[in-house]
């Protein structure tokens, strides 16, 4: 599904310029689901950038479904993303002075759906989520986790091949990081490839494989669960230090 | 094209950002109440200077004064008064003069009607007077040729006039008695200048039948052919020397004969108006620039404030031209119906300051062009939405990453 090989990225500001991605390479197959982890600076956003055609690379080849993803007009970028992307974002990204409903809707705005079947499918989509009573509701009358599954019904809406959420969970207590997980999975059962970009290796855990980014490489050596055990021991002993 | 769609996603935006919406109105709504208030206070101005000025512009009034330089062994002090038979003269030696023609007032003249009295002034007028001195009527006739060859006892009344004569209802076909002579009221005048709308106006030859034993006139007035003030100048200094010699004063007296050569006025007053436009053109000109330039700033901190939604937007598949055609659109429905409020505000303060305005005085019936008004409108949507395109344009251009980034 994504074939990424040997990606570059430099940003150039001003006189500076920073290399952020050395030579990438990452291949997902169709209906995996992934995380990528890496600390701020590893190059993992702008990776997920590349990925959703929101960023162009330097050298190297992309290809998603097949076909190359290469230097291209905004207006047919904006044309993949629209058909063979979802996003989700950390803090929602739902358009304030719209109601859960039309946020859903505007995807298929874009692909000119007339307004009623658009909502019809929006008003299925959010029964999905569970949320069908708060169609009409406004954003900032919704809780952190009511808003991110509006996000994920919005990204699911135009039936896009693959879900690239970025760090999804980022703002979400734990009970809540754990519901939206699950949905993302039940997503991924339904056949779509998820890509989650995240640095909580709990949330990664969850996830079928995870992609290591460390300083704009992959790291392949990673393993997860070798961090998970040791996660759980520090915070182990963190919780017995405050308890005494 | 109407796309209902995008209409709607506009009127949503439109109404869930009310403070936006309001702010950019205003400075449209501002600036072309203010062009109104501009316009219509220009053009009162312009009615109430031309309203002074009630003649044709191609005539010339001569009147009789009173010698102030000995001419041919006469002495000062002499009263100069011309008279009927002068007209002839004077067409007869000067070609240029297309018509001529002479009054003679009556002043504080007597008048009865059923129980009534009224003191009026009286103009004894030939036909051709009504023409140089712009009089319409406004109910029954003017004065006719026929009046004057068939002697009729027949008087047109002004306006204003009528107003001051008591219980005069339906005045037309009415006798009222002038002097004791009783005559038909055949018509209701108005005219622009009031001083004629002010008085009441019969044919000069029954007048002289009537009332005067003399061929005695206040004034002389004829129309010319001429197209410009020199010329009629010229035309005026001719009939100086005709009458000078006639009535024996010196050409160069001013004081033993006066002139009014409307051609030459009216030249003035078009170099004032030429002047009051260029002054209301500059004021309106940096009247709608500063609409344009609040517009503007409204639209970059519009589209500042909305980057965020643009990136969301555009990571869902909106294309730039999508993403500057919705806010170039937003824009132009707020600044199209913000501008007609404006318009419609603008002329309604006019009209009401109008209603309430005397109708003399040297600023009446303000009003304004409505082809310089829609063009002012016009103007300020096209170039807010000229304005809007540019940080449009940066926006749509903007990386959704980055409008996306959490600070």
């Amino acid at each position: 599904m994504i074939k990424v090989e040997n990606i570059h990225k430099t940003y150039h500001m001003g006189s500076n310029s920073l290399h952020v991605l050395k030579g990438v390479d990452v291949d997902i197959k169709e209906g995996e689901m992934v995380s990528i982890m890496g600390s701020s600076g590893s190059g993992k956003s702008t990776l997920l950038n590349i990925l959703g055609i929101l960023d162009t690379y330097d050298s190297g080849s992309y290809h998603l479904d097949g076909m190359p993803i290469g230097p291209m007009s905004e207006a047919k970028a904006a044309r993949y993303r629209n058909k063979y992307i979802g996003f989700v974002f950390q803090s929602f990204n739902l358009i304030t002075f719209k109601n859960a409903l039309e946020n859903v809707a505007l995807p298929l705005y874009y692909q000119n759906v007339s307004r009623r079947k658009r909502n019809r499918i929006a008003m299925e989509y959010l029964d999905r989520m569970g949320l069908a009573d708060h169609a009409m509701h406004m954003p900032n009358e919704m809780s952190g986790g009511q808003k991110q599954r509006i996000a994920i019904a919005r990204a699911l809406i135009a039936d896009p091949r693959i879900i690239l959420a970025d760090e999804p969970t980022g703002a979400l207590d734990t009970k809540t990081s754990y519901e939206v997980m699950e949905i993302l999975r039940d997503v991924n059962r339904s056949g779509k490839t998820v890509i989650i970009v995240t640095h909580e290796p709990d949330i990664a855990a969850r996830t079928g494989r995870v992609i290591r980014v460390r300083d704009g490489q992959i790291d392949h050596n990673y393993d997860i669960h070798a961090e998970m055990a040791a996660m759980v021991g520090a915070e182990d002993g963190q919780q017995t230090h405050t308890l005494g | 094209m109407f796309d209902i769609d995008k209409w709607q996603e506009i009127i949503s935006a439109i109404s869930k950002n009310k403070l936006r919406t309001c702010l950019t109105g205003f400075s449209v709504f501002w600036g072309i109440f203010m062009l109104m208030i501009l316009l219509g206070s220009g053009k009162g101005l312009q009615n109430g200077i031309l309203s002074q000025f009630g003649h044709v512009t191609n005539s010339v009034t001569l009147w009789g004064g009173e010698t102030t330089m000995e001419c041919d062994g006469l002495g000062i002090g002499r009263d100069i008064t011309f008279r009927r038979e002068d007209l002839e003269l004077l067409r007869h030696d000067i070609p240029q003069i297309s018509e001529i023609t002479a009054r003679r007032n009556l002043w504080g003249t007597s008048i009865t009607y059923g129980d009534e009295y009224a003191n009026l002034t009286i103009d004894c007028i030939g036909t051709h007077m009504q023409t140089i001195n712009q009089l319409k009527a406004i109910d029954g006739r003017l004065l006719n040729r026929l009046d004057e060859t068939e002697l009729r006892k027949v008087v047109i009344i002004g306006k204003r006039a009528l107003e001051r004569m008591n219980r005069f209802d339906n005045p037309v076909g009415r006798y009222i008695n002038i002097e004791g002579v009783p005559f038909l009221v055949v018509g209701v005048f108005d005219a622009q200048n009031d001083r004629f709308s002010n008085r009441l106006c019969m044919p000069l030859d029954v007048a002289q039948r009537v009332f005067m034993p003399d061929t005695k006139v206040h004034n002389i007035c004829f129309t010319v052919s001429t197209r410009t003030s020199e010329e009629s100048d010229r035309i005026v200094k001719k009939a100086t020397q005709i009458l000078a010699a006639k009535y024996h004063f010196r050409p160069e007296d001013t004081r033993a004969m006066g002139s009014n050569n409307s051609q030459a006025d009216y030249e003035q007053v078009q170099t004032t108006f030429a002047g009051l436009t260029m002054f209301i053109a500059i004021i309106g000109i940096f009247t709608v620039i500063a609409g344009i330039v609040g517009v503007s700033n409204i639209m970059i901190i519009v589209v500042k404030e909305r980057t965020k939604e643009i990136g969301i937007r555009k990571a869902l598949g909106a294309t730039p031209a999508s993403i500057v055609g919705l806010i170039i659109q937003e824009s132009v429905v707020i600044t199209s119906v913000a501008g007609y409020m404006g318009l419609l505000a603008g002329v309604a303060i006019i009209e009401a300051v109008g209603g309430a305005l005397p109708a003399d005085g040297f600023f009446r019936s303000p009003s304004v062009d409505f082809g310089t008004a829609v063009t002012a409108a016009v103007l300020i949507v096209v170039a807010g939405a000229l304005a809007g395109y540019v940080p449009a344009k940066r926006a749509a251009s903007v990386r959704p990453i980055e409008a996306l980034r959490d600070e």
